[in-house]
C-alpha cells in the first residue's frame, strides 16, 4: 500500500462508563477512498472528533499526513479538510465570504482569491457568491462545505454522513465528485455513512459497530469473508443490524 | 506563508466576521449607545443637586455629575458588549461554527484570542460612539488628549470583559441563559463600582459591605482605570488588578476550551 494518509492507531474513547470507540484502528492511504460503515450509535461521529482534535482520545494515537495530531497539532489539522455531520457554515454571511473565513483561517493568502473562485467554479455555484447561504438549498449547502474542506488542498477528506437530507440525486452527485476527486487529485477520503449503498464502490470498507471495528476489507471480500451475495447481507451477517439504504430498510 | 502571517490572516477571519456581523444586527449599535446616553441624559439630570462631588482625584475641581458618571458609563458599554460575545460564542457553538474556528491549524488558545481581540475592538467601537453623543450634550470632558489615554485603557478593560465572557461562555449551555447572566453578571458587577457615585459614599452611608465588595470588584478597577486615564493619570493598582483578572479568566477560558475536558467534549 501507497504511503497513508491516515493512520489510526487502536483508538479508545469513553463518555462515563459508555465505551464509544474500543481500541479501533484504521488507515486511509493516498487517492484510498475509504467507507466507515456504521450504525447509528456505532461510533463514526466520535471519530471524526478525535480525528479533527475536537476530543482528544483516552488510548491510542491518530497520524495525519505523518504528523502526530496530538504533538504537531497545526500541521496535522493543515492536511485535513472536514465536512461534519452538522452544517458549520454561517448562514447569516454569503457563500463567498464563508469561503474567505476558512482560507483566513488556513492562512492562504493572496492564492485564496483564485481557489474560491476555482471551487466555486467546480461546484457551479458562482453566480450565488453574493447570496447568504441561508437562501442555499440543502444540497448546494452541502456543496459549499465540500468546497471549503477542499480550499486549502488537503490530503485527507473526512466526510461524515454528508448526504443526509439530500434528494437522492444530490446524493448520488456528492458521492460521485468525491470519488472524481479522489482520482484527480489523489486525496484519501474517509466516508462515514449508514447506508450500505453508498459504500459499494469504495476501495474498502470498514464496518463498526458499538464502538469495535469488526472487519476492514474491499467490499467484494467483505461479501466473500460473511459468505453473502452482497453488502447488504454481509451487514446483516456481521452487526445482525438490518441494513439501510437510500430507499429504507433493505429486505 | 509564514506563521505570522497566518496568525494574523485568522485573526482577520474573526475580527471581520464578527464586525460584519455585529453591523447586520441593526438594532445592536443603536442599543449599545442609547443604554448608557438615557443615563447619561436622565440619570444624571435627576442626581444633579443631590449630588455634591467632593474633589477626588482624579479631579482637581469640583465636577458636574454628568463628568462623573461618563467613565462608569464607558464600563458599562465595555460590560455590555463583553456579555454580548459570550452569546455570539454559544450562537456559534449551536451553529457548528466554533468546530470550524478550533480545527483551525493554529494553537487553539491563540484562536480563542483572536475571538477576544474582535469582540473587544467592538467594544471599542461602541464606546466610542457613546462618546460622540457626550460631545454632543456638551459634556465636559478632557477631549484631548484625554480620550487618547483614555485608549489603552478601555481596551485593557474591554478585554478584561471580554475575557470573562469567554469563561461564561464555558458554563452556559444555552442561548436563554442569558437572561440569568444579567441579573448575576451585569447588574451585580455594575452596581458594586464606582460607576454611578464615588465609594466613599457607600462608607459614608454605614453600607460597609457593600464598600468591601465593590473594592475587590474588577469592574470597578476597569472603570477607575478609565477615569484616571482620561486625566493623564495612571491608576497603577487598578491596572495591575485589571490586567492580573484579564490573565486569569483567559486562562480559564482556555482550560475550559481545551479538548481534554471542555465543553466540547460534553456537547459532542
Ligand atoms: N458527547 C457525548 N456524550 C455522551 N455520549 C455520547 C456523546 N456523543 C456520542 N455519544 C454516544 O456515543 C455513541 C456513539 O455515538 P456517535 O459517535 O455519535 O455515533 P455515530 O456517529 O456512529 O452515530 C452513542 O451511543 C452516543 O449516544
Ligand atoms: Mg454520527
Amino acid at each position: 500500500m501507497s504511503q497513508a494518509v491516515l493512520h489510526v492507531d487502536s483508538v479508545s474513547k469513553s463518555y462515563g462508563a459508555l465505551k464509544a470507540l474500543n481500541e479501533v484502528s484504521l488507515s486511509v492511504a493516498r487517492g484510498e477512498f475509504v467507507a466507515l460503515l456504521g450504525p447509528n450509535g456505532a461510533g463514526k461521529s466520535t471519530l471524526f472528533q478525535l480525528l479533527t482534535g475536537l476530543f482528544v482520545p483516552d488510548t491510542g494515537r491518530i497520524e495525519i499526513d505523518t504528523h502526530d495530531l496530538r504533538r504537531q497539532g497545526s500541521q496535522a489539522l493543515a492536511a485535513l479538510g472536514v465536512v461534519f455531520q452538522q452544517s458549520t457554515l454561517d448562514l447569516d454571511l454569503t457563500v463567498r465570504a464563508n469561503l474567505r473565513f476558512h482560507a483566513r483561517l488556513h492562512g492562504m493568502g493572496r492564492a485564496a482569491r483564485e481557489r474560491i473562485d476555482a471551487e466555486l467554479e467546480r461546484i457551479g455555484l458562482v453566480e450565488q457568491a453574493n447570496s447568504p447561504v441561508r437562501a442555499l438549498s440543502g444540497g448546494n449547502r452541502r456543496k459549499v462545505e465540500v468546497a471549503r474542506a477542499l480550499l486549502h488542498q488537503p490530503a485527507l477528506l473526512l466526510m461524515d454522513e454528508p448526504t443526509v437530507g439530500l434528494d437522492p440525486a444530490s446524493r448520488r452527485a456528492l458521492l460521485e465528485y468525491v470519488h472524481e476527486l479522489r482520482a484527480g487529485r489523489g486525496l484519501g477520503v474517509l466516508w462515514a455513512t449508514h447506508l450500505v449503498d453508498e459504500v459499494e464502490d469504495a476501495d474498502r470498507v470498514i464496518v463498526l459497530h458499538k464502538g469495535r471495528r469488526l472487519a476492514a476489507a474491499t467490499p467484494d471480500a467483505l461479501c466473500g469473508q460473511a459468505g453473502t451475495a452482497n453488502l447488504a447481507g454481509a451487514f446483516l451477517t456481521l452487526t445482525g443490524e438490518t441494513p439501510r439504504t437510500q430507499e429504507g430498510v433493505v429486505s | 506563508m509564514s506563521s505570522a502571517s497566518h496568525a494574523f490572516q485568522a485573526l482577520v477571519a474573526v475580527a471581520s466576521r464578527e464586525t460584519v456581523k455585529f453591523f447586520h444586527q441593526r438594532g445592536r449599535l443603536l442599543s449599545a449607545v442609547v443604554r448608557p446616553s438615557l443615563w447619561l441624559i436622565i440619570f444624571a439630570a435627576g442626581f444633579k443637586n443631590v449630588f455634591g462631588v467632593a474633589v477626588l482625584p482624579p479631579y482637581e475641581s469640583y465636577i458636574e455629575y454628568q463628568v462623573y458618571v461618563v467613565p462608569g458609563l464607558l464600563g458599562m458599554v465595555l460590560l455590555f458588549n463583553g456579555m454580548q460575545s459570550s452569546l455570539a460564542m454559544v450562537y456559534d457553538r449551536e451553529m457548528g461554527i466554533m468546530r470550524l474556528l478550533l480545527t483551525a491549524p493554529l494553537p487553539r488558545s491563540y484562536l480563542l484570542f483572536c475571538k477576544l481581540l474582535a469582540g473587544t475592538f467592538l467594544s471599542l467601537l461602541q464606546a466610542y460612539a457613546f462618546l460622540i453623543v457626550c460631545a454632543l450634550f456638551d459634556v465636559n470632558l478632557p477631549w484631548w488628549p484625554g480620550l487618547v489615554y483614555a485608549l489603552p485603557a478601555m481596551f485593557l478593560t474591554g478585554l478584561m470583559l471580554g475575557a470573562l465572557g469567554l469563561l461564561l461562555s464555558v458554563s452556559i449551555k444555552q442561548l436563554e441563559n442569558f437572561a440569568g447572566m444579567m441579573n448575576f453578571v451585569i447588574f451585580p458587577m455594575f452596581f458594586l463600582s464606582p460607576a454611578l457615585y464615588p465609594l466613599w459614599k457607600l462608607k459614608e452611608s454605614g453600607a460597609e459591605v457593600i464598600y468591601h465588595l465593590s473594592l475587590y470588584n474588577p469592574f470597578t478597577h476597569g472603570v477607575e482605570l478609565i477615569r484616571f486615564a482620561m486625566y493623564g493619570q495612571f491608576n497603577i493598582l487598578s491596572c495591575a488588578v485589571v490586567l492580573g483578572t484579564l490573565v486569569v479568566l483567559f486562562l480559564l477560558a482556555a482550560w475550559g476550551y481545551d479538548p481534554q475536558r471542555g465543553l466540547v467534549r460534553r456537547r459532542g
